[in-house]
């Protein structure tokens, strides 16, 4: 369709902007930035307060001294290392290690428990692994009870690590040390093995969270990641000045490409935070240049501004309150150079100093020049809030299998409800049943030791299956309604594209996360989990009482504001002519929150819809029943694994719903 | 337990037949026993039993009438506060006792105060040997923020934390003078199951990385029996029962203590 046109005219683009490649693997790209830019720094960690900062030059020597001590202890071509913690530069640089003696990283989800990550580790035959600290390397050893291949341990900190007896289980520096010795006695081997790769092997596996069934491996070549890196790189204009922190997920794909493929392509210098609690401070402190977060974090740092204006004292919150309704009148489009009245721009400029540039400094966004959102759909509000006050967040659109980039908004072509035109050198089309498909440079190899799912997503000549519907528009941005099996219909015949409501839903700060119901149903409702934050502060300053999350949701005052959020997303629907009819009738408000812990989202937190339907299969039954009232035990499995029960009457409510030419004066 | 059993060292303090009274009321009765070098010591015992006055009476807060405390040799009648703390025995409080209105990383500071050689007046200037002064105790106290995992809380004022993390910063500001026997009053008193799995967890680190010596009171027997090498029980002033905490369980008059029985 639209595809393969603006495919041919990207493709120029990316080949005429990409910087030149001093190399095809990830090791040489580093004996190249050792020796340009030896004195800059590659990457930083904050410790003990500081930010410790390591050059490439530095770098360059641990990952040969790390390499060398691999190989030593026998890793060899092709074997795979698992990799698991925080981001810390410790095992960033593992992966460059195993990488340069040939063998294949896998990093795995830091707060997978042992028997998820068993699934990994014997699939992908991983012999030795690198763990951040006791806690990850207690789960390896209850791993290695039932997989005795997993044959070596390593830690980075050595913390309650001292009394472990075994021999298999040791400390990074004595690899190194070892590494350095090996390295002395066969002086030729680092520079032979690095030399002896080339872009098409394999750089990495990297796991699927997997929203249904097991998790797939990914096979990504160097030249799949290298050249999709590069053409990032030229799009958004990326150079060696840029600043990254580096706080998401090792395993997630969107971290390998920004915090490790293109800060080795560009030669920026990578920070990882000091601790996952403080992320947000550390961010404020280094103030990145280029930033990356799934639409989850730019919700949470929403609602925690929100909800320190609310505590603000009331001239702060006047002034806030004003300034922002200039913003959302005028700040996309002083951001987007497009043209403003001159009282607006000096009221926007007025405001700039007064509320937007503290606020950006405080969410440490003062340097800030671009920054990306993916993974699902951001909402509008919330993605106009940062335009607004000057921050130039754009979608992307993405997937391992392609790593990452398949659509980008390009600077002043953003609109909210799409993802953008076909990013450099992807060629996109929708197949007939409006699923989306692309074909790139950076197209998987294959999902390992699965041919059948490769065979089902890969076309032969390279397309690949997304499994969301879309449909480009008529500016060539893709616009992506929902995954492909999701979209279902009401048996009225009505569109049901249950992300989108639960969007509407979850950009309300007092709701957490939200899952709608309708294909072939009568009429559509919803579960909601409250959070506890945001109705949390709001109890606190009404003076509410509540022991417990089951009994803050169960408030009814609480259920109120839920109910006018809902008919406000009525309300919104009904505008719509093609989802009027998917207006939420009836909904609960869930007495637990909905945890990756106990199945019901993903990793990446994503809600796993059908599970959840599944496992509260009497409460969906509830909502198209005539009860008002229903009760529920659930099992649920607390922080330290241990599991208990919870019971609980919820209420139903019920929520009025609108006529789709109603006027908006009918409400209230 | 063989592991624990050969890092444990000679005794370091001995308490001998310390009585304490306020006015009619014996809050102490002659009790004697030791604490080993990094052993850690639980002392349990019912409510009013004396556990309190005992850890107030090592640390010098209270005078005993009778009776001797002897630490690393040194034996001495009355102890006080600050030779105490000058001495290495540091120390937590069952009401937390910390300033509210300071961060983390300040109070925690406080705790390096008997480090501080630096005279008022170069404090003040803060300046050459002052400026360094202050970096080294900085560097140390980093390291136990690290080493507690509060991090993100560094610059937060206390007064601002939850209960459990408040816990948390006292036993900072106790580690951050380096002690060589560490009084803990009711570590674990107010707190959930998580946050007192933290604490135990913490508990047995510093034994484990520092090598400090632990005297506990504590009122979880769970805890106790997990984390302890010794368990000292008290009851009505007196001390009852000594020794590992399988032995103290079984001990008739323990659990007579704790049941109830006529006296």
């Amino acid at each position: 369709m639209s595809g393969p046109l603006d495919a041919t005219a990207s493709q120029d683009l990316g080949a005429a902007g990409a910087p030149k490649l001093a190399g095809d693997t990830f090791p040489k790209l580093l004996l190249d930035m050792a020796k340009r830019r030896g004195d800059q720094p590659a990457i930083r960690e904050k410790e003990y307060g500081i930010w410790q900062s390591w050059t490439w030059d530095q770098v360059a020597q641990e990952i040969r001294a790390l390499a060398c001590g691999l190989a030593a202890l026998g890793l060899k071509r092709g074997d795979k290392i698992g990799i698991i913690g925080d981001n810390r530069p410790r095992l960033y640089w593992t992966m460059t290690a195993a990488q340069a003696v040939g063998a294949i990283p896998v990093p795995l989800y830091q707060d997978s428990g042992a028997s998820e990550l068993s699934f990994v580790i014997e699939h992908a035959e991983i012999r030795f692994v690198m763990a951040e600290d006791q806690e990850q390397v207690d789960k390896m050893l209850t791993v290695r009870e039932s997989y005795p291949k997993l044959e070596r341990i390593f830690y980075d900190d050595a913390r309650g690590l001292r009394h472990y007896g075994q021999d298999f289980v040791r400390d990074f520096a004595s690899v190194q040390a070892q590494g350095r010795d090996y390295d002395a006695r066969h002086p030729g081997f680092y520079d032979d093995a690095v030399a002896a790769a080339s872009g098409a092997d394999t750089a990495i596996f990297l796991y699927t969270s997997g929203t249904t069934g097991q998790p797939k491996g990914v096979v990504l070549s160097f030249d799949n990641l290298i050249k999709t890196a590069a053409n990032g790189i030229a799009f958004d204009a990326l150079n060696a000045d840029d600043e990254v922190l580096a706080y998401l997920p090792m395993a997630w794909v969107g971290d390998h490409l920004f915090s490790y493929g293109q800060s080795y392509v560009a030669g920026f210098c990578v920070s990882c935070p000091e601790s996952s609690d403080t992320v947000l401070l550390d961010l404020r402190e280094l103030g990145p240049t280029y930033f990356f977060a799934p639409p989850r974090i730019f919700e949470n740092i929403l609602t925690t501004v929100m909800i320190r204006m609310e505590d603000g004292g009331w001239l702060k919150r006047r002034m806030f309150k004003y300034f922002m309704t200039v913003a959302k009148r005028c700040g996309t489009r002083v951001l987007d150079g497009k043209p403003v009245a001159l009282s607006d721009r000096l009221l926007y400029a007025l405001g700039n100093v007064m509320v937007f540039a503290p606020l950006r400094n405080t969410l440490g966004f003062t340097r800030i020049r671009l920054a990306y959102t993916a993974g699902e759909a951001i909402g509008p509000d919330i993605f106009d809030f940062y335009r607004s006050i000057g921050i130039n967040l754009k979608q992307l659109y993405g997937s391992t299998e392609a790593s990452v980039y398949i659509t980008m908004q390009p600077d002043g072509e953003i609109l909210p409800d799409t993802v953008g035109r076909p990013a450099p050198g992807v060629e996109i089309k929708i197949a007939e049943d409006g699923e989306v498909m692309f074909r790139s440079p950076g197209v998987f190899v294959e999902y390992y030791k699965n041919p059948e799912a490769t065979a089902s997503t890969k076309t032969a000549d390279g397309w690949v299956h997304t499994g969301d519907a879309g449909f480009m528009d008529d500016n060539g941005h893709l616009k992506i309604i929902d995954r492909a099996k999701d979209v279902g219909h009401l048996n009225d015949g009505g569109l049901f594209a249950p992300k989108y409501i639960e969007n509407k839903l979850k950009f309300f700060p007092d709701i957490k996360e939200a899952v709608a119901y309708g294909h072939q149903r009568n009429y559509c409702a919803a579960f909601i989990n409250i959070d506890l934050e945001a109705v949390g502060s709001w109890a606190e300053r009404n003076n509410v009482a509540y022991a417990s999350y089951q009994e803050l949701a169960a408030n009814p005052d609480v259920l109120k504001t839920i109910t006018n959020h809902v008919e406000a997303v009525n309300r919104d629907l009904s505008q719509d002519p093609r989802l009027a009819s998917s207006q939420i009738k009836r909904f609960l408000v869930l007495h637990k929150e909905l945890d990756a812990d106990d199945g019901e989202l993903t990793r990446t937190r994503k809600v796993r819809r059908s599970f959840v339907a599944d496992k509260y299969g009497p409460l969906v039954e509830a909502l198209y029943s005539n009860q008002d009232q229903v009760h529920v035990e659930t099992e649920m499995t607390f922080e330290d694994g241990r599991k208990g029960v919870v019971k609980a009457d919820l209420k139903i409510l019920a929520a009025q719903t609108f006529g789709q030419s109603e006027p908006l004066k009918m409400v209230g | 337990m063989s592991e624990q059993a050969k890092r444990i060292g000679d005794t370091l303090l001995r308490v001998e037949g310390i009585t304490l009274s306020f006015g009619g009321v014996r809050a102490l009765n002659d009790v004697s026993f030791e604490i080993k070098e990094h052993e850690i010591l639980a002392i349990i015992g019912p409510n009013g039993a004396g556990k309190s006055s005992m850890l107030n009476v090592i640390n010098g807060f209270y005078h005993p009438q009778e009776g001797t405390i002897s630490f690393k040799g040194r034996e001495r009648k009355r102890m006080r506060p600050y030779v105490a703390a000058k001495q290495g025995i540091a120390r937590t409080f069952q009401n937390i006792a910390l300033f509210k209105g300071m961060s983390t990383l300040d109070n925690i500071m406080t705790g390096r105060m008997l480090k501080m050689k630096r005279n008022f007046l170069w404090q003040a200037l803060y300046w050459g040997p002052a400026l360094k002064e202050e970096i080294e105790n900085r560097e140390f106290c980093e390291k136990v923020i690290d080493f507690l995992e509060i991090q993100a809380i560094r610059k937060t004022p206390v007064g601002r934390l939850p209960y459990g993390l408040q816990k948390r910063v006292e036993l900072g500001r106790a580690l951050a003078a380096e002690p060589e026997i560490l009084l803990l009053d009711e570590p674990m008193a107010g707190m959930n199951v998580e946050e007192k799995e933290d604490m135990c967890r913490f508990i047995l680190d510093v034994n484990d990385e520092f090598g400090t010596t632990i005297a506990l009171i504590e009122h979880d027997m769970g805890v106790v029996m997990d984390i302890s090498d010794r368990v000292v029980v008290l009851d009505y002033g007196r001390k009852i029962a000594d020794g590992t905490p399988d032995a103290v369980r079984a001990d008739q008059q323990v659990i007579d203590a704790y049941l109830g029985v006529s006296h």
